[in-house]
């Protein structure tokens, strides 16, 4: 049957194609839809596991694999960096089913820290990658992937882009699934454990094999030519769109799809550079394909001008559009695109940065400790999730933010450096269960004076509500029982350990106070559910009362708040009447309705 | 069919489910669609836009620049945002409500939408509907998205029919709120409708 679905979609329904046994994940956008699709299918006999983060994620996958599984392990760019560990190390020692690592980039970046490239790091671990162009061909590569990782016995990378995992198509869903029978783990220790023997040996052994997984890919589909003549665009994953929609109607240009960007298909880019003069490489992020050709054409003396990212015809930064593809093209071939935006007199727009939602806890969180704090020097160390939008105006409340889980232990390394300055940690909760726990016992052993504000709204609330240990829900379908963040931070050694609702202005500017003034590791849980998971019926409204000072606009950037002839006005259909503001005001101008 | 429909707004406003039901009908009618969305941290309260492409010429997920051939603007100055999108002599319906983003409350420019209308009608072909007064009689501006919807159906300018756009929203909604929503399209389809007689008439 034909479903309308995401691209992460058409990557889940083509695993469950491809029979697989396991997959686990860690959020991260824009690869979150995958595990969640898989979720809403029938998957008997599929085990399904959101995981505390990408490094446990790809053990439970590899040693899956290793039982003779079908395994995928899902993640954002990022969240590769983190599981890296266990992927270098799994490259050296191999798979007996298959392991299929799917790493979604993130061109722009548009979600993301970084515009790092999935398919440099399968060249780094020395395994396989294949690269998407479209949700139809994901629904299909996926299902190569594992079977490529299969037959080679070795980790696969699946990369697809933004472009790729959030458009939808049409995919034809088979009507069942059923996940491959296989053998279990069968122990033989020269091959499983890995030490310094197996792995100048196996080192060796993924080199050949890697030369045979160039030719295999040298006939595979995706890898593709059109058209003649000696201009070429070469081109990969989403940009291979953009190209066909600049090339349509353009003869004597050869369009070189590359969808295995490691191991280099090199005899088919030989083929296909053939009487070429002038090439143009399109691709997102880095010139991966670009070097792949230039080192092609120095070893085989080819005579050709290879033009991209490198000579800077290609911006090395930001997404592809059709747009700004046809842009470069049309300057590389001379012929400028047909259309030329005309609005150069429109109005001055509004900026819209994104902002945490009306009645986000979170706003109240960062709220009280901003007042507690007043006067006092501090630094507010931040972390991964929505609550790095407490940095926006007039919060300004994040004044660092790294990676998963540092901030923690960067409050911790502000502590030794800048003695006179009280030190904070913000983190989420599903951000302390990823990679936040380490750093308290950091923190408690090296004699930190931190206080670590745990912002807990019991969901992974930016990549979509995802739940997580603490949640009490797993992937399975089942309740469990709740990890608790007080009893974990006590276990680790945290003297003080405070719960409160932030939405309680009062005790949780006293929480706060309290805890600054303590020495050591402390930790406030500020506890109030995610807007988005607990719907509040409650609305705030503003009485005659109003002067408007505008206090509450200034103090909290509430997007709910805006002003109307002077006077502040409260939208209704965003209020979750939080109440925060109504104890900002200073002429008891808002009151609570609908707050039985 | 070959259309490329653009849809804009702010994070929030139910532009995905818009996207959803047009690209749904446009399936269900045999055609071969594509879509993309904004999703993410840019969802909370950022510019958002859906892309809808319709037919076997669309190659890529977004719009190339003037290519859209119907624009569902949910909020004024994201229409004007995205004009770039639109081919000359389109279609715009534009809900002339703004939404005052957080920067603009702090710094009083006074924007209030009122521009962007005057703009955009001396540049393409508009039909301006207010959300706060076609969503009243339902007591909520969460159903604007259908009501456009309606609006652009009524309008003749979707290029699917009423019966299978009205089966995606029973598709896509859940139960207790099915009835509300068709009567929410129903009525932007009046207005969508009037538009397109008045227009006839000129």
């Amino acid at each position: 049957m034909k479903e309308y679905v995401m691209g992460n979609g058409a990557i889940a329904l083509g695993a469950l194609a491809a029979g697989v046994n396991l997959a686990a994940g860690y959020p991260g956008t824009p690869s979150s839809e995958i595990i969640e699709t898989i979720s809403k299918y029938p998957h008997e006999g599929v085990h399904l596991e959101w995981s505390v983060n990408e490094k446990a994620a790809m053990e439970v996958a590899v040693a899956a694999a290793y039982s003779g599984a079908r395994a995928m392990v899902t993640m954002k760019q990022m969240g590769l960096n983190v599981a890296a560990d266990p992927l270098m190390s799994a490259a050296y020692v191999g798979v007996k089913g298959a392991l299929v690592v799917v790493s979604a980039d993130d061109p722009g970046p548009i979600s993301s820290q970084t515009e790092q490239d999935t398919r440099r790091f399968a060249d780094f671990a020395r395994i396989p990658v294949f690269d998407p162009a479209t949700p139809e061909e994901a629904f299909v590569m996926i299902q190569d992937a594992f079977d490529y990782s299969e037959k080679y016995g070795t980790p696969v990378i699946f990369r697809p882009t933004t472009r790729v995992c959030h458009a939808y198509a049409g995919i034809d869903v088979p009507d069942e699934f059923s996940p491959r029978p296989y053998e279990g783990f069968v122990k033989d220790s020269s091959k499983w454990v890995i030490f310094p023997r197996l792995s100048n040996a196996n080192h060796a052994k993924i080199e050949k094999r890697n030369l045979e997984i160039a030719d295999d890919f040298s006939s595979y589909a995706f890898n593709s030519v059109e058209g003649e003549g000696p201009f070429a665009i070469i081109t990969s994953g989403v940009s291979y769109t953009y190209t066909k929609e600049y090339a349509e109607g353009l003869p004597e240009v050869k369009i070189i799809r590359v969808a295995t960007a490691f191991p280099f298909p090199e005899k088919f880019m030989l083929e296909a550079l053939d009487g070429v003069t002038d090439a143009i490489c399109i691709e997102e992020l880095s010139p991966y394909i670009e070097e792949q050709v230039l080192k092609l054409a120095g070893r085989h003396k080819l005579s050709v001008n290879i033009s991209g990212k490198l000579n800077f015809l290609v911006p090395h930064n930001g997404e592809n559009s059709a747009d700004a593809t046809a842009a470069v093209l049309g300057k590389y071939f001379g012929n400028p695109p047909a259309y030329t935006p005309g609005f150069s007199d429109a109005p001055s727009l509004p900026v819209r940065p994104p902002v945490l939602c009306a009645g986000c806890p979170h706003r109240a969180s960062f709220y009280a400790v901003k007042q507690a704090m007043k006067g006092r020097k501090c630094v507010f160390c931040g972390d991964i999730g929505c609550y790095t939008l407490g940095n926006a105006m007039p919060l300004d409340m994040v004044d660092t933010c790294l990676c998963m889980g540092a901030s923690i232990t960067m409050a911790q390394g502000f502590s030794h450096t800048d003695k006179d300055t009280v030190c904070f940690g913000f983190t989420g909760d599903s951000t302390f269960f990823a990679s936040g726990m380490t750093g308290v016992v950091n923190a408690v052993y090296n004699e930190a004076d931190v206080t670590i504000c745990v912002l807990d709204n019991s969901t992974t609330a930016m990549t979509g509500h995802q739940p997580h240990p603490g949640t009490g829900r797993n992937m399975m379908g089942n309740i469990v029982e709740k990890v608790d963040i007080a009893k974990v931070l006590e276990g680790m050694g945290v003297k003080k350990v405070v719960t409160v609702d932030p939405l309680d202005l009062d005790a949780a500017v006293a929480a706060v106070k309290e805890c600054a003034a303590l020495s050591g590791v402390k930790a406030i849980i500020f506890k109030s559910p995610c807007i988005a998971v607990v719907k509040s019926a409650k609305k705030c409204t503003v009485n005659d009362n109003c002067i408007g000072c505008k206090k509450c606009i200034r103090e909290l950037g509430c997007p709910a708040l805006t002003t109307q002839d002077g006077k502040v006005i409260i939208d209704s259909t965003l209020c979750t009447g939080c109440g925060l503001c109504s104890k900002v005001c200073p002429a008891g101008a808002i009151g609570g309705e609908g707050d039985e | 069919m070959n259309k490329d429909i653009l849809i804009c707004g702010v994070g929030g406003q139910g532009t995905v489910l818009a996207s959803k039901i047009l690209a749904g009908a446009a399936l269900e009618e045999g055609n071969i669609v594509h879509s993309a969305e904004t999703i993410g941290m840019a969802q909370r309260g950022g510019s958002v836009t859906s892309h809808v492409r319709i037919g076997d010429k669309a190659r890529s997920p977004l719009i190339p620049f003037g290519k859209a051939e119907l624009m569902l603007a949910f909020e004024p100055s994201e229409a004007v945002r995205n004009l770039n999108y639109l081919k000359p002599d389109s279609l715009a319906v534009v809900n002339t409500a703004p939404v005052k983003p957080v920067t603009e409350s702090l710094a009083q420019t006074g924007y209030d939408g009122k521009e962007m209308t005057a703009y955009l009608k001396k540049k393409f072909r508009c039909i301006f509907i207010d959300s706060d007064a076609v969503c009243a009689p339902f007591g909520s501006t969460k159903f604007f998205n259908i009501i456009i919807l309606g609006v652009a159906a009524g309008a003749g300018e979707t290029g699917m029919s009423k019966e299978t756009l009205l089966a995606q929203i029973d598709r896509r909604v859940p139960e207790k709120y099915r009835e509300i929503n068709r009567q929410a399209f129903l009525a932007g389809y009046e207005i969508g409708e009037k538009e397109k007689n008045l227009n006839e008439n000129k």
